[in-house]
């Protein structure tokens, strides 16, 4: 199934770069990969889900999942997200005032 | 004239990608409907199809219910109406509404439930209708009124 997962680390921050279509297929194993990294200790995650083509409801509950996460050790859950297709998942459901969301990485990294 | 396109689908989250791609190049040829709203109707079929695959996913290890989900796109009269079906066993529709707002804090206990929420705002008319051995559910999809045209100046 086409899901790319990518982890760098910037100024802080674990950057998780997804591309490819995040449903009910795929989304198992993007849970898989935040629940890692906030096992191993990243509590400061940006999701970058510029390359996204597609994104449905269980993809939102695993970043709502992942921002619970990070939240009881104190942490931070960033999106990055400047495609209006994927924006407007966020826009409709209420969660762009759940998340806090920027147009590109540097934004996020950036914002404190 | 009537089109109709209909698919029989194994119960699995792998062919919902199939599924999403067939409505859209189904919707594709509709001069009204543009790319936002062929986005919606992927998105809001999707969603159906994703609640159709897992109330017929096995509990307690069984292997579920094998019988393929039927997804039947029909255009007609500019419009498209969507059924999705299963044979899942129903739903308890009085169950959908317990979630607390998105706003409210105590929503992050909530990992799942937006699929329903999604469709009723993707679409302009949804009916969740119960069958004898699951659930139909019908969506109607309007394209987008064309933006007012600009003063020839």
């Amino acid at each position: 199934m086409d899901l790319r997962l990518d982890v760098t680390e910037r100024d802080g921050w674990a950057v998780l770069a997804v591309g490819g279509e995040i449903d009910v297929a795929t989304a198992p194993r993007l849970r898989e990969q935040l629940i890692t990294l906030v096992n191993d200790g990243h509590h400061r995650i940006v999701v970058d889900l510029g390359s996204v083509d597609f994104l449905d409801s269980t993809g939102l509950g695993v970043l709502v999942g992942a921002l619970k996460r990070v939240r009881t050790h104190d942490g931070d859950l960033a999106l990055v997200c400047d495609e209006p297709r994927i924006l407007k998942v966020f826009e409709i459901t209420g969660l762009t005032k759940v998340f806090a969301m920027y147009g590109s990485v540097d934004q996020a990294v950036a914002a404190d | 004239m009537d089109e109709v396109v209909e698919l029989e689908l194994p119960a699995r989250p792998d062919v919902l990608a199939l599924a999403r791609l067939v409505v859209g190049a189904v919707v594709a040829g509709e001069p009204l409907f543009d790319e936002e709203r062929i986005d919606d109707l992927r998105l809001a079929v999707s969603e159906a199809c994703t609640n159709a695959i897992e109330a017929q996913q096995g509990r307690n290890g069984d292997d579920g219910d094998q019988r393929p989900i039927l997804v039947r796109c029909r255009l007609a009269s500019g419009r498209v109406e969507v059924e999705v079906r299963d044979h899942g066993g129903g739903f308890d529709q009085a169950g959908l509404s317990l979630h607390p707002p998105v706003t409210d804090p105590s929503r992050l206990h909530y990992e799942r439930g937006l699929g329903i929420p999604l469709i009723r705002m993707l679409s302009d008319s949804v009916e969740f209708r119960r069958t004898a051995d699951g659930t139909a559910v019908i969506m109607i999809f309007e394209p987008r009124p064309l933006p007012d045209p600009k003063p020839i100046t």
